[in-house]
């Protein structure tokens, strides 16, 4: 590759050329907002589908696993067809950021019910009755007793789906429309200059990795900190 | 009356656990419920702490009625089987959970989880985690946190169920001087009646989601009211309609009128005291209990025959 060829300051062009930078930018924020929805939806997720009772729970269930089994790219050419301005729905967000999101949503969507659930599944329930004859109330034993011990699934769960997240390639390839500056996340950015623009490509699959290794040893750090009981 | 159960009655789908069950428990005293798994003791004690709701029936503590009111209202203090510590948080924020959860002021909390930690005898353990605690430590610590509120009663599920026999001993001597030095009306669940024997001034027996009897110990002991009673408190052998405790079986080498023929099938020595199993020449069984000092008098081999006699024996009308 011609990238590796031209030292730092060929390197720093390359990584600051205004597109690549857009392009890293709309990623991480689309990766960051992967993250908070999915901690928050999917522990809720999980908590109905442990804690609660209804009709129709058992496929539920099995639909959370449904973006796993589907290939991303039927993924993304379903979402097109739903939120296309041709599509019945009526709500026309292909080729814009809100769709990048859903597409990410929907493919990042197991990751946190899986690794909550179990745990939730194996929680003490009397940790729980002995916190409300100790006089606390639903919030605070939610809050004290409950979310602490979910919290290190929800940060592996939430990893994983910030990893796939920032990678996703497949499933916004489509509804994301590709326009510069707007819709354009990094891995499209990495495929469409392969053959035009190597060093552009390699600098800033460099810069994703750099980030995503960060992120991910951060995670694992603060996950380190809530599991310091158990050692 | 500290607490009061009413003519409590709880099923779980067919399975009937207390049925019309009243019990009244004095302020200040330390009262066991004792009986074989599924009896229902545990689900009476979780009634009385709000944790399981009766279908029908009422519960009152200090007078007040509670049958309705959440756990966190009924100022009850619930020890679980397994304790059930808050795992994320070290022994001193176990301990100071109730009294954050009502806002105290930082120096009374500091002040009061200390004393409890002492109390327990966990004072330097404060900053470990429950995982790095021994089982009996692990139960001190769900004790002093279940203390530390303050509450009327304090109730324990099976408090020493989990430990291992000598952990057990010591614990309960120990829980017995708490008890006397901190006063809290007690409940405890417990299927070990040499537990109940040793710890509790008052005793509810039951049986089947039913009050068998309710006395102190001793009268439990010598007055049984009923054959499930008698044999559920102690060794019991049963010859025709009578009921005789082993150590109420005398043996003779010689015959006197009132005795019977037995033979030693086996003998079997537990420190002081030596169990002899028999069987009748009518073909029944029985053991008695004998301390080594008279079994060494006797001279007793498995395969003798002696002759045996029941100093005390109970019948109940069925």
């Amino acid at each position: 590759m011609k990238g590796a060829g031209g030292g730092w300051a060929h390197f720093w062009d390359a990584a600051s050329n205004p597109e690549a930078v857009a392009a890293l930018k709309l990623t991480l924020w689309l990766s960051a907002g992967v993250v908070a929805i999915n901690a928050l939806s999917g522990t809720a997720i999980a908590w109905v589908l442990v804690r609660d009772r209804f009709a129709g729970k058992g496929l539920v269930n099995a639909l959370i696993d449904l973006p796993f089994a589907l290939p991303t790219i039927v993924a993304s050419l379903t979402l097109l067809a739903l939120y296309s301005p041709r599509s019945e729905i009526g709500k026309h967000v292909a080729y814009t950021r809100i769709g990048l999101l859903l597409a990410l949503l929907f493919v990042t969507l197991p990751f946190v019910v899986r690794t909550v659930q179990p745990v939730l599944l194996e929680l003490d329930r009397e940790m729980e009755e002995a916190a409300a004859s100790l006089g606390a109330g639903r919030l605070a034993i939610f809050r004290r007793v409950v979310f602490p011990n979910l919290l290190p699934a929800v940060l592996s769960g939430v990893a994983l789906a910030f990893a796939r997240a920032i990678g996703e390639f497949g499933a916004v390839v489509l509804i994301s429309g590709n326009r510069p500056f707007k819709t354009e996340v990094a891995s499209l950015y990495i495929f469409g200059r392969v053959n035009t623009d190597p060093a552009g490509a390699a600098a800033l699959s460099v810069e994703l990795l750099v980030i995503s290794l960060a992120v991910l040893l951060s995670i694992g750090g603060i996950r380190r900190w809530a599991t310091r009981h158990d050692r | 009356m500290a607490i009061e159960a009413r003519n409590v009655s709880k099923r779980f789908g067919d399975f009937v656990a207390l049925d019309d069950v009243s019990v009244e428990v004095e302020s200040g005293s330390l009262t066991a419920l004792l009986g074989p798994s599924g009896s229902g003791k545990s689900t009476l004690l979780r009634v009385i702490a709000g944790l399981e709701q009766p279908d029908t029936g009422a519960v009152f503590i200090s007078g007040k009625e509670a049958t309705v009111l959440a756990p966190q209202k009924r100022g009850v203090g619930f020890v679980f089987q397994h304790y059930a510590p808050f795992k994320h948080m070290t022994v001193w924020e176990n301990v100071a959970f109730g009294l954050k959860i009502r806002r105290r002021p930082k120096a009374e909390i500091r002040a009061r989880v200390d004393q409890l930690l002492d109390l327990v005898q966990l004072a330097g353990l404060g900053k470990r985690y429950p995982a790095q605690l021994s089982g009996g430590q692990r139960q001190r610590m769900a004790l002093a946190r279940a203390l530390a509120p303050e509450p009327e009663v304090l109730l324990l599920d099976e408090p020493f169920g989990a430990l291992d026999a000598r952990v057990r001993a010591e614990l309960r001597e120990w829980l017995r001087r708490l008890h006397d030095e901190v006063h809290v009306t007690t409940v405890f669940v417990t299927h070990d009646q040499e537990e109940a024997l040793e710890l509790a001034d008052r005793i509810v027996v039951m049986n089947r989601g039913r009050v068998e009897q309710i006395a102190p110990p001793r009268e439990l002991y010598d007055h049984p009211e009923n054959a499930f009673v008698m044999s559920f408190v102690g060794p019991v052998n049963r010859l025709g309609d009578a009921w005789v405790r082993p150590h109420d079986v005398e043996l003779r080498l010689e015959p006197n009128g009132s005795t019977q023929e037995a033979q030693i099938e086996r003998i079997v020595r537990l420190g002081f005291e030596t169990r002899v199993e028999l069987v009748r020449d009518d073909g029944e069984r029985l053991s008695a209990q004998l301390s080594r000092d008279e079994a060494d008098e006797l001279e007793l081999e498995p395969g003798q025959i002696v002759y045996v006699r029941a100093t005390r024996q109970r019948t109940f009308s069925a």
